[in-house]
């Protein structure tokens, strides 16, 4: 048998065999590590948001430091957490190994790209601590005040303009290892869902993030230059700038939650030893979504001052979009049917994953019908609806695809009731901090607060609660995966009895990770 | 008259509960069937896994009954949405300048206030607009709101059927005193709101400006200047960020401010000035030039804001401000 990845010789060695390596398993665990720590800040920083918010008045730090914080949560949480969270860390890992390949289409691209992320990960630190002061915009920059306001924001817009070039290069090399790479018997309909998800994730990667690159290049030439793009005051239209950012954000959201569907697809039939059920269904509304999703970035402008027509049409293509996603949640639970269900961790998380997905998803809908949207536009109703999508899905989505290739990438098992008492944390915490957000955009309060009335105190007082509820979810599972890193059970090759690709070669895998060209004569939940 | 929705926030209400209604439906019978699959398909209960293929007509089911669903949670929305935006032609128009961080509103006859006043049960229509950077035109009571924006008139409008005081709040990102930028809707009887707008009992109704300064510096009696310097400070937001009770907020505090000694940063480097007239007046129209040391670079500048009288009466009132 060969030694696994981490045991092989490097070209160079130590630490370098880590940084300039070209292993895509390696490049994962880069990619793993470094969204892993910028997400620990990122969970800092919403902790200290809810804590000076646990009631109306000034309690901790001024307006200002708060303004920076809430902009800080965004930025790390959306750029340097979620979008290369899955595909970049898991995807890198992962994919290649479900499709029978040998690497990347082109390794060093990839490790270009690790290296890109952190790069403009530091520059976007750095803006912290030089020029104007931390940046105050809120991570979606809003012109005019991100030209006006005297803080850092070409320096942390540059960060991100390279983490943007580092996702749109990853994107382009999945897209051509998928099409290139497949071992012989791989057809399209033997992927695995994961990797389905993967592929429509890597056309958006590679088609919208360049339209974010060049409207924070123009952010930057306006405020060194003075060119009037986006301020009225120099001629420009600020409302073109939130079509220009919104063309890739929006986008950007299914960046963030195709991976964690394609994830939880992967899980359900290992655990209900079935298989899934419509297969291709699932794998067209991953595409579905992604070309839908092109069409929709108005609604995050219902109240920006478009025109009406156009706000009766992007609701109409909104409510479009929402079906694909309804028909993954069917599809889902209709694969339990008369499975034979294990109830393991990633299988509890996943379950955890649909059924906050969904809420996420539903309210989405108030969002898009336009008599609701003038309401709740721009207040709690909004956070609490992303944090359900993009925690309770994408990050929830995560954590399943954590504990499930957590074997996988080890070769070691984590403790298993700890596991589940996480995931209880998780979930009870979750609902009390994110639901009562939708009682308080109801009620009107207004999002990006530093202060409220009053009449908001209850609500805000069960969020806070619920934040720490949650930060202890995350750190038992941490710890138990972590603990388990050095001190897990040896799990075997294969501890789930998986039917796909990755799980056919050792745990951890060698270096080019199949000991002989594999060849593929069944799909990937064929478990007989 | 307005007929159909008596009240603004009606469509909203109805939308909400119907999309509500078909969500809580969906989401109790998802969960619900999920929880009982995974009970009786538990390992234990069901230990051989049987394969159930791919079923076209149950995918076509349950892509074609959501798709009517949110096609017509989509119709309900755009209905109650075209009666929110669409005023009766009757409605009473003001308009609205937000700028960093306050409200102003200006009514047909050259009235100017920073809580909008409006008449009970007749239909008013805003007019947006932005001195400055984006803000966005929040009341919740009537489920309706709009951005703001510099270099372009929004517009939206309510019913407002009920006396009272309701909150108006910012709801778009506008720099550190954005959760400060408050203000009231004030539902007045007819007979009360008339006797305002027409200027009777002047003074009694809190803020307001009279119309035409000449008027004003005809008689001008001995601290005139500082008490319109006072009304200044309220109407033009000031007190977002400055109080006049000597406690910092996130400026400097206006008491006792004029003659004192403060170390400012100009290109980060520190110096001594006395805050005099000229500070002041420089701080006001260009305050990215000198900051006082301790506080952020945030001032918003007043130019265009403020004329030189304005200036004047604001230095006069800050001075009496011991």
């Amino acid at each position: 048998m060969e030694a696994s990845f981490y045991h092989a010789k490097t070209r160079y060695p130590g630490i370098f065999g880590w940084i300039f390596t070209t292993d895509h398993k390696r490049v994962g665990l880069l990619y793993l590590f470094s969204t892993l720590s910028f997400f620990a800040v990122g969970v800092s920083l919403g902790l200290t948001m809810r804590l000076e918010l646990i009631r109306s008045g000034m309690h901790f730090y001024s307006a200002q430091t708060y303004n920076a914080i809430f902009t800080l949560h965004g930025v790390i949480m959306i750029f340097l957490f979620i979008i290369p969270g899955i595909p970049s860390s898991l995807g890198n890992f992962i994919m290649p190994l479900q499709i029978g390949a040998r690497d990347v289409a082109f390794p060093k691209i990839n490790i270009l790209s690790w290296g890109l992320f952190i790069m403009g990960g530091a520059i976007a630190v750095t803006s912290l601590f030089t020029g104007g002061g931390p940046p105050d915009t809120g991570w979606t920059f809003y012109v005019p005040y991100s030209i006006r306001t005297g803080t850092n924001i070409s320096l942390a817009v540059f960060g991100v303009f390279l983490i943007g070039l580092s996702s749109t290069l990853t994107g382009m090399n999945f897209l051509t290892t998928i099409h290139r790479l497949r071992a012989p018997g791989m057809t399209w309909k033997r992927m695995t869902l994961f990797t389905w998800s993967i592929y429509a994730t890597s056309w958006i990667q590679l088609l919208a993030t360049p339209v974010l690159a060049i409207t924070l290049l123009l952010i930057i030439i306006e405020r060194n230059f003075g060119v009037g793009f986006f301020d009225p005051a120099k001629g420009g239209d600020p409302i073109l700038f939130e079509h220009m950012f919104w063309i890739y954000s929006h986008p950007a959201v299914y960046i963030m939650i195709l991976p964690a569907m394609g994830t939880v697809t992967d899980i359900i039939p290992v655990f209900t030893r079935r298989n899934i059920f419509g297969y291709s269904f699932i794998a067209a509304s991953s595409l579905a979504i992604a070309f839908v999703g092109y069409l929709v970035w108005g609604h995050h402008m219902f109240t920006s001052g478009m025109s009406d027509t156009a706000r009766i049409i992007f609701s109409l293509l909104t409510f479009i979009v929402a079906v694909p996603s309804g028909i993954k949640v069917f599809n889902w639970i209709a694969s339990l049917y008369k499975g034979s269900i294990r109830m393991n961790a990633p299988l509890l998380y996943t379950l955890a994953f649909i059924f906050l997905f969904s809420i996420g998803g539903l309210t989405g809908l108030v969002q898009g019908a336009l008599a609701t949207a003038v309401h709740v536009h721009g207040t709690y109703f909004i956070v609490g609806h992303f944090h359900y999508v993009m925690f309770g899905g994408a990050g929830f989505g995560f954590f399943a695809g954590l504990h499930y290739w957590f074997p996988k990438i080890t070769g070691k098992l984590y403790e298993e009731h700890l596991a589940k008492l996480a995931c209880f944390f998780l979930f009870i915490g979750f609902n009390m901090l994110y639901f009562s957000m939708f009682v308080l955009g109801w009620e009107g309060m207004p999002r990006r607060y530093y202060d409220y009335l009053p009449r908001f105190n209850g609500p805000n007082l069960v969020a806070t609660i619920g934040s720490w509820i949650l930060a202890m979810g995350l750190i038992i599972m941490f710890y138990n995966l972590i603990h388990s890193l050095f001190a897990g059970n040896k799990a075997g090759d294969n501890p789930w009895e998986a039917a796909s690709l990755e799980w056919q070669t050792t745990s951890p895998p060698p270096v080019e990770n199949f000991a002989t060209q594999p060849v593929v004569t069944k799909g990937p939940y064929e478990f007989r | 008259m307005v007929t159909g929705w008596p009240n603004m926030s009606n469509p909203a209400d109805d939308t909400f509960f119907f999309i509500l209604g078909i969500s809580l439906t969906l989401l109790a019978l998802n969960t619900g069937v999920m929880i009982y699959f995974v009970f009786r398909y538990s390992r234990k209960r069901h230990p051989e896994a049987e394969e159930v293929e791919e079923n076209t007509l149950i995918e076509i089911i349950w892509t074609v009954i959501p798709t009517l669903l949110v096609l017509a949670m989509f119709y309900v929305g755009w209905k109650g949405f075209v009666y929110m935006r669409t005023a009766p032609p009757d409605a009473m128009v003001i308009h609205v300048t937000a700028r960093q961080w306050s409200w102003t509103f200006d009514y047909a006859n050259g009235k100017e206030t920073n809580v909008l006043k409006v008449p009970v049960r007749k239909p008013i229509k805003l007019l947006i607009t932005s001195a400055d950077v984006l803000h966005s035109l929040f009341i919740p009571a009537y489920h309706i709101k709009e951005d703001a924006v510099p270099g372009r008139e929004t517009h939206l409008w309510f019913l407002p059927d009920q006396l009272g005081s309701y909150d108006l709040f910012c709801t778009e990102y506008c720099g550190v005193g954005h959760s400060s930028m408050i203000t009231k809707v004030d539902v007045m009887p007819q007979k009360e709101f008339d006797d305002w707008y027409t200027g009777k009992k002047e003074g009694a109704a809190g803020t307001e400006k009279k119309p035409g300064s000449e008027k004003r510096a005809g008689k001008h009696e001995a601290g005139q200047p500082a008490r319109e310097g006072a009304e200044l400070f309220q109407t033009k937001g000031c007190t977002a960020c400055h109080t006049t009770d000597g406690t910092p907020k996130i400026g400097p505090t206006f008491k006792g401010v004029f003659g004192k000694k403060e170390t400012v940063i100009r290109n980060n480097q520190e110096r001594e000035i006395t805050v005099d007239e000229a500070f002041i007046k420089q701080t006001l129209l260009h305050p990215e030039l000198d900051r006082v040391k301790g506080f952020p670079p945030i001032m918003p500048s007043q130019q265009g804001q403020l004329t030189d009288k304005e200036i004047e009466e604001l230095i006069e009132y800050i001075k009496g401000l011991k």
